[in-house]
């Protein structure tokens, strides 16, 4: 299902009918969308969905049984028998990601300003030579991400919404086509949570680097996304948030009936009454703050 | 002005080629593993430091039984050793402890046998001596060249690797996102470790080569927030104890029982000891600005208390 089905030549990402099985289960059954440049996308779903496999997919991390990737023009996932042979091609360094559950040790002996720097020349051997350019784009990065009060500090002293900052400039420094954000805002307070969404919004629009970014939870997204991808027990629906945010298109991907709700402009997403509550602990999307 | 100096530098100190010698390695050694140490701490890969002790130590006392030198030993067990850690995955933390208990008693066990074997044939124990705790005045000039040829091994591979390694020691995600080969680099850093392992040993003895290899790097972490710099002052440690260790040995020959001069390796790493002591006082890192721009108390003053 992809109503918003754009034609190839547009877009960055385009996911077709990706299937991938681990040891005989199946954690992604033919998943397919298309992701614009510029684009911001959420990818919902809850824990055990299939997010991270996905993310790994898209960076030819992961082989998939069926279905391929397309980046930029190129496939970079060709099937069962091909499975990393793209690990090292051109296009990889064009795809920005930021891991889930960043914790880093505190007395690791790197300045936020280090890290940043890696994210520009991490894949070449040696040194890094000191340059007046390389200090300046440092810097310009950082300046980017609002992180240059901390930038002299270690890395594993800052807290969690100053850390993605961090990897995000990281991320972004390589100046990639696409940045993959996986549960960035899992560990992070409200009010961190909304200054990283802001922050991403506002890179993707200025800088026009699509954006796919995943989370459990819907709310936090809810103003910013442009396309939802929208994932529950590997198979996903994706499309303009009113158009899958629905009940009707919810109850088909989860098997069962589900409720949407409009809660004072956030959205709750329930299992229908008389269904089987085993399932609804597992798959329903519980917002964390809109139940107050 | 010399005979200002003759209460700290003992009657024949610059004259000594064993000492010549002894200076020397004791640098090089002290360079390498302040390298390599950096990184055996930041990725908590003390514990693969420890094996290589075990291992060596049987690999140095099997040397011994046939007739090589003992530096040989080392570096044939711990690559051996580095070999197998990278096929039974003791890389992982959950297949450590079952390693660390089983195969290095074992190893430890056969170096029993060896060295038992060894001194029974040759009717001298100092043997065992210069196996477990190192013999810096022993290293015959002839070693020379082989130790320079590890030494410069060790660095080429560390440095070479230094960005990537980095990057694959603060996240492997990352790295690998970026198509850097997380496993193979790894790997080649174990062998960088096992050389650096070897070349600790044969200075300080086996059992102690493990204090040279963390113990400046972790005083170097506390002291400062950057990895090259670490490196540098971790070799400038390293470097520092090894010469004041040999300095006292020497002077330790006039020392009670008089006549066969203390350890080398009991200066050196209780030099080490006490550096690491000195680098975690408090207030240390605050002079140098670090966490003053928190503007808001986190949870952690656990950390900053310590």
């Amino acid at each position: 299902m992809n109503p918003a089905g754009a034609s190839v030549g547009e877009n960055i990402l385009e996911v077709h009918g990706v299937d991938v099985r681990l040891s005989g289960r199946k954690i992604l059954d033919r998943v397919s969308f298309n992701i614009a440049p510029g684009e911001f996308t959420g990818l919902i779903g809850s824990n055990g969905a299939g997010k991270t496999t996905l993310f790994r997919v898209i960076l030819g991390l992961q082989p998939v049984s069926s279905g391929s990737v397309v980046f930029g023009g190129s496939t970079r996932t060709g099937g069962p028998t091909r499975p990393r042979t793209r690990a090292r091609s051109r296009g990889h360094r064009q795809i920005g990601f930021v891991p889930q559950k960043f914790l880093l040790d505190p007395d690791l002996p790197l300045r936020a300003r280090d890290l940043v720097g890696l994210g520009l020349d991490a894949h070449r051997l040696g040194v890094s030579r000191p340059s007046r350019a390389r200090r300046a784009l440092v810097e310009e990065m950082l300046e980017a991400v609002d992180a240059t009060r901390f930038a002299d500090t270690r890395v594993g002293r800052l807290s969690g919404g100053e850390q993605q900052r961090i990897l995000i400039a990281h991320a972004l420094i390589a100046r990639p086509r696409l940045l993959l954000l996986d549960e960035p805002l899992a560990n992070l307070d409200l009010r961190s949570a909304h200054e990283v969404v802001a922050l991403l919004a506002r890179i993707a629009r200025e800088q026009q680097i699509a954006i796919l970014i995943s989370a459990h939870e819907i709310n936090p997204l809810l103003g910013v996304m442009d396309r939802i991808v929208y994932l529950a027990s590997g198979r996903a629906v994706s499309g303009r948030t009113d158009e899958v945010v629905r009940a009707d298109v919810l109850s088909k991907l989860y098997g069962h009936h589900v409720d949407v709700l409009n809660v004072h402009g956030r959205v709750l997403i329930v299992a229908g009454a008389g269904e089987d509550t085993d399932l609804a602990g597992h798959e329903v999307a519980f917002p964390d703050s809109g139940v107050h | 002005m010399s005979h200002f100096l003759t209460p700290v530098f003992a009657p024949g100190f610059f004259a000594s080629e064993a000492v010549h010698i002894a200076l020397a390695v004791g640098a090089l050694v002290a360079i390498v593993t302040g390298t390599v140490g950096v990184f055996t701490v930041m990725r908590g890969q003390a514990f693969a430091g420890e094996a290589f002790g075990d291992i060596g130590t049987t690999g140095g006392s099997g040397a011994f039984l046939v007739g090589v030198g003992p530096l040989w030993g080392f570096v044939i067990g711990n690559l051996l050793a580095a070999g197998a850690m990278e096929t039974i995955g003791i890389q992982r933390t959950r297949g450590r402890d079952l390693a660390t208990g089983i195969v290095l008693g074992a190893s430890i066990g056969l170096a029993a046998l060896f060295l038992y074997l060894y001194t029974a044939s040759h009717s001298t124990t100092g043997v065992t001596v210069t196996i477990l705790f190192g013999s810096a005045f022993a290293i015959a000039s002839s070693t020379f060249p082989l130790i320079a040829l590890l030494s410069l091994l060790a660095l080429a591979i560390t440095i070479t690797l230094y960005r990537p390694l980095l990057l694959a020691t603060v996240s492997p995600e990352m790295a690998a996102a970026r198509g850097i080969p997380v496993r193979a680099i790894g790997t080649l850093y174990l062998i960088a470790l096992a050389l650096a392992a070897a070349l600790a040993a044969i200075t300080i003895g086996s059992i102690l080569g493990t204090a040279l290899l963390v113990g400046p790097a972790a005083s170097a972490l506390r002291l400062t927030k950057r990895p090259l710099l670490a490196m540098l002052t971790a070799a400038g440690i390293g470097i520092g104890a090894m010469w004041l260790g040999i300095v006292l040995a020497y002077d330790s020959y006039e020392w009670p029982p008089a006549g066969h001069g203390w350890p080398i390796s009991f200066f050196v790493v209780t030099i080490v000891f006490i550096l690491y002591l000195i680098s975690g006082l408090p207030g240390r890192q605050r002079h140098r600005g670090e966490n003053l721009e928190q503007p808001q108390p986190r949870l952690h003053t656990v950390h900053e208390s310590q």
